[in-house]
């Protein structure tokens, strides 16, 4: 067994060290290490996305990303999405649109919509189902989930212009 | 956070047969359990964690067939941080018996071998032995330490293959049973036959005017929940155990520990957490026994979770299969006889959905002359399981085929042909059942009249397509508790797990009885221990069948609101009233509501709770029509859809944005059969696409918006007319799309799945 390694990172806001062996992912570290465990393992081998986290701003599946690769990185987990005072507009729109069923893919979603959010405030239905493709879901059949995004990219934008009008 | 309504879905519609008027059901609140699965709080079965817990890993078969000569764990027990190691020895001899288990009945001594091999693997992935140990990568280390000695044997992989005299023959213990009587003498692969006939078939296809006969074969496919099953044990020490589970049925998991490993039922705890799907994968158990037996051996909690290859090679896949169908009708448009000839792959042990797919195949036409004739069969794959409406995908995708060539020959409109032979009340099932009130023609009507099926469809290489499916829907057992608390809420606690928001369409159906508001009610799925026996979370049955057990206790309850407001105005509890708004009128004008009275109950004696358990009938039956547009690239064979559009009877549709969702799963689940999805096998009988990248499950980007009309014809055996409506929305795509390829390119698919290479093959033959 190799030697375990110090990591310092920054999850949802706050530094965080960990201490690792170089073999453990970073979805391995989260949930087993750092008990969050609201990032999903479906597959281990990057082709479900339930493990998506942002690394540094980008969505990637934290299954395929070594821990020790983290070191000084920004990570954003499904933990940190929710407002001081609640839910995220993201998180509301998953709710209200019935978007989940088992709800195992649902943190990934989130953590895939959110970025795609940021890069496209407003997309059209072909740019959401090209950009969540990476997300595997085997209960809704998609329809309400980007009927969801559709609505929190309404939400978002309608909280933009109230912020701004004020 | 309140609970607030969600909005309605565009393009989704519901067409009512009846005209009752209800205040919650209908409407779409958001789920109870919905806050704790958006944030990630929601615990499923990976995310126990006890103290001291270890980490289990199976070491599973290399190959498909062999004998198992010996097995040598030394060097795997001799590695640091290694606790327990067990292999088939440690399980119990159970004997050859069949333990019921709720929805369906299983051998205990092929559910043992499945769960760890005794002296024979009979597929790749087969569990052989299994090690705990401090984390998940020593107890991978170690079981690549664990020395197998193989004598390997042919491989059948093929239905039709292994069910000829010279095949190998998998089980020794195995004759073909027909009609509950042996009538084989040698050990063979055919493990049951069933037969249904009514009328004369034989006399009716000689006197038909047309008559059409093809074969068809359908892929293995898997469920592909996206959660991997996981579960932790721990050994109490005193003979007792907890199992923390992903689970679709918690007391058909303690049943099934309790037989496999011998240990007195009520000793077993099982706590079902959230589950991350299941489709009928996870009511059989896999790694719930092994995390005991780790757990009892080593001392301590043990967790075991299978990888996604694991789940693939050896968890519950729906079978392969072999099907003939053969239709003859008249000048007139009518079906006077059907035959059909179905061979399902049961896998390594019997048990495959034969008899629910010879009870389906004909079940959407009234035929008068019929014979069904299934062989349930073994093969070198993994154990089958149930899927979505277990065996009646693969039979609807022939029959239906037929249909529309019947009808083509005839020059008969194919929906009008449906619906001028199409099962309705009184119609007659070759296996004896008469149905009662059921909506199939309701939903042909209105695929006709939709707006989809109405639309121009121009352009080369396009075609439309229309397909029907049907689904029993079971009935089975479910208990629960309603307490009334002091705040004028109620809490429900049911033994049902929620797989897709059943809590909801049961808090709703409790909140319509009592005349409260679903957030008025607080619903608690329950361990075995706190609830009464509840079958399986399948046969698309808890919002139906559980639901008719929270009726009854609402209305339990509601008799000891009103006993309770008697007494309180000294009068005779037949002058008390339970208005269907949940106000309490008594003599005198007098009236209360539930919240006051609930206020009122610690004061004026005991506290007001009520239990129901059922045992309902499986008469909701379920039909559904898929209609869809698709349109095939000559050069690739690839099919791309158009536009697709679901409808079906949900009797009544409690949770509407609920029953939606359950269609358009279900039809994309469908689709992904139809077009993609399937186990690739090499000769050898090694699975070679065991990963989600090869298996090739649907994306949302393969797929356009899935349009719903749900229909409602009541269901007369419900309180609220409900149906059940999780399973059948899978049926029909198979059937659909190949109907849209032929109105596109002219070719009559007879293989799943329609991939492009099967596809162009059959481009190019023309």
């Amino acid at each position: 067994m190799a030697k375990q390694r110090v990591v310092s990172t920054t999850i949802n806001g706050e530094s965080k060290s960990f201490l690792c062996e170089p073999r453990q992912t970073l979805l391995e570290v989260l949930r087993d290490s750092l008990d969050m465990t609201g990032t999903k393992e479906g597959c281990s081998n990057g082709n479900c996305g339930a493990c998506t986290v942002l690394l540094d701003g980008n969505p990637v599946t934290s299954c395929l990303v070594l821990a020790v690769e983290c070191e000084g990185s920004e990570i954003e987990t499904i933990e940190g999405i929710a407002d001081q005072d609640g839910l995220s507009p993201i998180q509301s729109a998953f709710l209200e649109n019935a978007a989940l069923q088992c709800g195992i893919c649902t943190p990934g979603f989130i953590m895939s919509s959110k970025a795609l959010l940021r890069d496209n405030p407003n997309p059209t239905e072909e740019e959401i189902r090209f950009y969540l493709a990476g997300n595997l879901c085997r209960c809704t059949g998609y329809d309400k989930i980007i009927d969801a995004v559709q609505d929190a990219a309404q939400r978002q934008s309608t909280s933009c212009q109230t912020t701004e009008a004020s | 956070m309140s609970i607030a309504e969600g909005p309605a879905t565009n393009g989704s519609k519901t067409v009512r047969h009846h005209d009752r008027e209800y205040q919650v059901i209908g409407t779409r609140p958001v789920r109870h359990d919905g806050a704790d699965k958006v944030t990630g709080r929601a615990k499923y079965g990976a995310d126990v964690r006890l103290s001291g817990m270890l980490h289990g890993y199976v070491l599973r078969s290399p190959v498909a067939h062999a004998k198992i000569i010996a097995i040598d764990t030394s060097r795997a027990e001799a590695l640091p941080g290694v606790r327990a190691i067990v292999t088939g020895a440690d399980l119990p001899e159970v004997g050859d018996r069949v333990a019921e288990l709720g929805e369906g009945a299983v051998n205990l001594r092929h559910l043992s071998a499945n769960i760890l091999a005794k002296d024979k693997v009979l597929y790749q992935g087969h569990p052989i032995a299994a090690v705990a140990a401090d984390n998940i990568h020593i107890a991978e280390e170690a079981a690549r330490l664990i020395e197998v000695q193989y004598e390997e044997l042919p491989v059948v992989i093929d239905v039709i293959g292994a069910m000829k005299p010279d095949a190998a023959v998998l089980n020794d213990d195995v004759r073909t049973v027909e009609f509950g009587e042996v009538v084989s003498d040698e050990p063979t692969n055919v493990a049951e036959k069933f037969l249904y006939e009514q009328g004369d078939p034989d006399a009716a296809f000689s006197s038909a005017d047309v008559v059409v006969e093809r074969e068809f074969r359908t892929a293995t496919v898997h469920q592909g929940y996206i959660e991997p099953h996981t579960s932790t044990a721990l050994w109490h020490g005193d003979g007792r155990c907890t199992i923390w589970t992903s689970t679709q049925g918690a007391f058909t998991v303690r049943q099934q520990v309790a037989e496999l490993l011998e240990i007195p039922l009520t000793w077993i705890k099982v706590v079902p957490q959230e589950i991350g799907g299941g489709f009928g994968g996870k009511i059989s158990v896999y790694e719930q026994p092994v995390a005991v037996l780790l757990s009892q051996k080593s001392g301590r909690p043990v967790k075991v979770t299978m990888s996604r290859t694991d789940v693939f090679q050896s968890t519950g896949p729906t079978p392969g299969s072999y099907i003939r169908v053969k239709i003859g009708a008249n000048r007139d448009g009518k079906i006077v006889a059907g035959e059909a000839y179905l061979a399902y792959e049961a896998g390594a042990y019997p048990g495959s959905p034969i008899n629910p797919g010879c009870m389906c195949i004909l079940a959407c036409y009234d035929i008068p002359n019929a014979r069904v004739e299934g062989y349930d069969v073994c093969v070198n794959k993994p154990r089958t399981n149930a899927y979505r409406a277990p065996g009646s995908t693969n039979a609807a995708f022939a029959i239906e085929a037929v249909i529309d060539e019947v009808a083509d020959q005839l020059n008969v409109d194919k929906l009008t042909f449906r619906i001028d032979n199409a099962a309705r009340e009184g119609t007659r099932r070759p296996d004896g059942v008469v149905f009662p009130r059921v909506g199939l023609v309701e939903c042909l009507n209105v695929i006709r009249e939709s707006e989809h099926y109405n639309s121009p469809l121009e352009g080369p290489n396009r075609g439309r397509g229309i397909a029907s499916g049907f689904w029993f829907n079971a009935g089975l057992k479910s208990s629960v508790t309603v307490n009334v608390n002091t705040d004028g809420k109620v809490t429900l606690v049911e033994g049902s797990t929620d797989i897709g928001g059943t809590r909801t369409s049961l808090a709703m159906q409790l909140a319509e009885t009592l005349g409260i508001t679903a957030e008025d009610v607080q619903p608690i799925v329950a361990d075995t221990d706190s609830v009464g026996y509840t079958d399986v979370t399948g046969g698309s049955r808890v919002t139906l069948a559980t639901g008719m057990a929270v009726y009854e206790a609402g209305i339990k309850i509601r008799e000891l609101m009103c006993a309770r407001a008697a007494k309180i105005w000294e009068c005779d509890t037949t002058d008390v009233r339970y208005e269907d708004d949940g106000t309490i009128s008594g003599p005198g004008n007098q009236s209360i509501s539930f919240k006051d009275l609930a206020g009122k109950i610690i004061a004026t004696g005991e506290s007001i709770t009520a239990s129901a358990s059922i045992s309902a009938p499986a008469s909701s039956n379920a039909f559904g029509v898929h209609c869809v547009d698709l349109e095939v690239d000559p050069d690739t064979g690839k099919v791309r859809i158009l536009r697709y559009t679901a409808a079906q009877d949900a009797g009544t549709a409690i949770h509407p944005a609920y029953v939606e969702g359950q269609m358009q799963g279900g039809a994309v689940q469908g689709i992904g059969w139809a077009l993609n999805e399937e186990y690739i096998y090499n000769q050898d009988g090694l699975l070679t696409n065991a990963n989600f990248l090869d298996y090739r499950m649907p994306t949302c980007f393969d797929i356009p918006s899935i349009e719903t009309i749900i229909v409602e014809v009541p269901n007369p055996d419900h309180p609220y007319g409900v149906r059940g409506v999780g399973e059948v929305p899978i049926c029909p795509p198979p059937a659909a799309l190949n109907s849209a390829l032929h109105d596109a390119i002219g070719v009559r698919m007879q293989e799943l799945p329609m991939s492009p290479p099967r596809v162009l093959h059959e481009i190019l033959k023309k």
